[in-house]
């Protein structure tokens, strides 16, 4: 039987955040989470093979308590098992930490693994960097951006399209792919499955100590970057609203920004109608 | 002048070379990937405030061209390992050369052009060297402590985020194509090469990913991810016919045209133009935005643009808001009118 990792994390439901109008802010601490939709790709190649081959799925994420729902919804998409490390000292890691936790945890947890899959990037922090720096934890085969997959035996083909190049490429398990958001739709979350997940009970809590991890080499203090600040780009917006006779506008809009959009057409405009006349 | 030296891979750099500003050289798809030009420049004007000499890294087969390039657009030094093994782009290699050369040359600061590759190299390198790394950076400073301030997009560009890495050398970035400009190429410029000769074969990582076929298969002419200008279109459009005149107006501006996501499945237009989270991001200096709604998953790729000007008979609706210039008018007809108006202003 194969044995498949999916990491997945969760994430701010961004379309429904709380934003403080005011300020411009995000009220994160009010935000719904979901799963992130990379990872949901992810996910679902992982249930793609698992209907061709015999595989079992466990599904990690690293995340505050409540980071256990999108491990429910997972298990009710299909997959089997599910891990929540979840430790208010792991908090505020960034991507190097944040892989190298998941990779202590699938070295200890799941040693006889077979493939990880990882989404391409998340909606909140979109750096696309937890996937490969995990396959170099694990020091393991990795390849980003994968938009096909085909098993033969331990062989794992893949395709996809990076830089204008179309590649075919090949790697013997064990390995890691983080799965591109093109392909691999995922499926509906069946309206029974969320109940059967919470009735299966399948997901293990693990904190720092129960992980054997040295609470020195995670979370916030153990991240080489810092976050001086964080602000919305927004406010600095003017927002002009026009209203009116259409042909008013249009001129309106040459006047005031006919400069602006000439340099970015990169040719001149003529600045008046009558200039024509005049000269 | 430009002066060459050669070095074995086991010399140890002299002081004078550490702390200095490295960009990775990612020349694949060179007259259409300008990242690494870009990057170059920004630098040049980064090692003003901290003195430190610019230096292009690159690996690969018969490369002087592309040395010569980086110099001419302001590289001082260019790092090359030149091999007929390394003819092709391949990850694996690419990181343990890079690892190893930073490792021993500890160069302040690492930029990486955020391409496909740069994206999955960069972080790899990063985690080899325990050293932090900020993805898709939209802007580099130095501030007071000479350390990197790296502003970089969160949550789909609604929010920015300025991040440094105080403890670890070196400090590494990854930059969007597009982000910086590049310097004019100069030929009187000067710089200095040194050839790295690469590490005896026995001690290169085995490749555990095999290339089984690569396929170039280069897109539309200018990309809507690079494109200055994108003509946007909605489901406000009304038609197929009418959603027509947002290519005619992408045409007159040289710009490129973008579609939300019922427009592409409706068959307005293909499958390449949709902008949004199951399609492309885009940031043009303008971007004209005609009869759509804002849901985020289309927002999110268009925060970046630097001026929205956005056309929806309703007022409220989002895309009106994140815009620059909101203005209220029946979308199909205010096309028609600024097609007509740009037609006079642009002939001779
Ligand atoms: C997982 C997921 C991924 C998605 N990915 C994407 C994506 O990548 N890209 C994307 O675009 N969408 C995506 N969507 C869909 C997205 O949520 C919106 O449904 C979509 O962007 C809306 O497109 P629209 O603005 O063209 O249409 P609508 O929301 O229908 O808006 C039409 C707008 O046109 C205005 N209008 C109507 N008539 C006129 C007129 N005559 N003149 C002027 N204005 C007029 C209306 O006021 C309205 O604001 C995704 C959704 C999901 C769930
Ligand atoms: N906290 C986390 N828990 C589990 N998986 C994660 C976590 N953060 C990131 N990942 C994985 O790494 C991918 C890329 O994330 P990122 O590098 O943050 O953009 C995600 O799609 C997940 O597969």
């Amino acid at each position: 039987m194969l044995k498949l990792v999916v990491c997945i994390k969760q994430v701010p439901m961004v379309s429904e955040l709380p934003w403080n109008s005011k300020t411009g802010t995000l009220r994160r601490e009010m935000a719904e989470g979901m799963i992130n939709p990379a990872c949901k790709h992810a996910l679902e190649s992982a249930l793609v093979l698992k209907q061709e081959h015999n595989c079992h799925i466990t599904v990690i994420t690293m995340g505050p308590p409540m980071a256990e729902e999108v491990l429910y919804e997972a298990i009710a998409m299909g997959a089997d098992c599910g891990i929540l490390l979840t430790d208010p000292r792991m908090a505020g890691a960034d991507t190097l930490i944040t892989s190298r936790t998941l990779a202590a945890t699938i070295e200890t947890r799941c040693p006889d693994f077979d493939l990880i899959l990882c989404g391409c990037h998340t909606s909140d922090s979109e750096t696309g960097q937890v996937g490969p720096q995990l396959a170099e934890n694990m020091n393991i085969a990795g390849a980003a951006y994968i938009e096909h997959m085909e098993l033969n035996g331990r062989t794992l083909r893949m395709k996809r399209v990076v830089d204008e190049f179309l590649e075919t490429l090949e790697m013997d398990l064990p390995g890691l792919v983080t799965i591109n958001t093109r392909t691999y739709i995922p499926r509906y979350v069946p309206l029974d499955g969320l109940q059967n997940a919470f009735e299966k009970q399948d997901i293990k809590l693990i904190d720092a100590d129960e992980l054997g991890i040295d609470p020195k080499t995670i979370g916030m203090k153990a991240s080489p970057t810092r976050i001086l600040d964080v602000y919305s780009p927004v406010e600095e917006k003017k927002n002009v609203v026009m209203k009116g006779a259409v042909k008013k506008m249009v001129d309106r809009l040459f006047d005031e920004y006919g400069d602006r959009i000439s340099a970015a057409i990169g040719k001149d405009l003529k600045t008046h109608d009558h200039d024509e006349e005049q000269t | 002048m430009t002066t060459t030296r050669s070095k074995p891979d086991t010399d140890m750099p002299s002081s004078k070379e550490k702390n200095n500003i490295w960009v990775f050289g990612d020349y694949r798809n060179y007259f259409r990937n300008r990242v690494t030009l870009q990057l170059i420049s920004r630098a040049r004007e980064l090692a003003e405030k901290t003195g430190a000499k610019v230096c292009a890294v690159v690996f690969g087969h018969d490369l002087d061209e592309y040395v010569n390039e980086y110099i001419a657009h302001g590289a001082q030094i260019v790092y090359v390992m030149d091999d007929p093994s390394l003819k092709s782009y391949n990850v694996e290699s690419y990181v343990h050369l890079m690892a190893d050369l930073a490792g021993k040359y500890m160069p302040d600061i690492l930029l990486i052009g955020a391409t496909s590759f740069g994206r999955e190299f960069a972080p790899r390198v990063a985690k080899r060297l325990s050293t932090g790394l900020t993805a898709d950076c939209v802007g580099l400073e130095i501030n007071d402590e000479k350390l990197l301030v790296q502003t970089a997009p969160a949550f789909g560009g609604n929010l920015l985020a300025k991040i440094i890495t105080p403890n670890h050398k070196p400090q590494m970035a990854t930059v969007r194509p597009g982000t910086f400009t590049e310097q004019p190429h100069d030929d009187t410029c000067t710089g200095e090469i040194v050839r790295v000769l690469l590490p005896e074969s026995d001690n290169m990582p085995k490749n555990r990913i095999r290339v089984i076929s690569s396929e170039y298969q280069p897109q539309r002419d200018k990309k809507l991810e690079d494109a200055a200008v994108v003509v946007c279109g909605g489901r406000g459009m009304g038609s197929k016919k009418k959603f027509k005149k947002l290519f005619d107006l992408a045409r007159l501006t040289d710009g490129e045209t973008g579609a939300t996501r019922p427009v592409v499945y409706a068959r307005w237009a293909g499958h390449e133009t949709l902008v949004g989270q199951a399609g492309k991001n885009i940031r043009p200096q303008i971007l004209f935005s005609f009869g759509i709604s804002g849901a985020i998953q289309h927002t999110a790729a268009v925060n970046d643009s630097d001026f929205i000007i956005a056309v929806n008979k309703n007022p409220n609706a989002a895309m009106m808001k994140i815009a620059d210039v909101a203005i209220v008018a029946d979308a199909n007809q205010f096309c028609s009118a600024l097609i007509r108006e740009l037609r006079k202003r642009l002939r001779d």
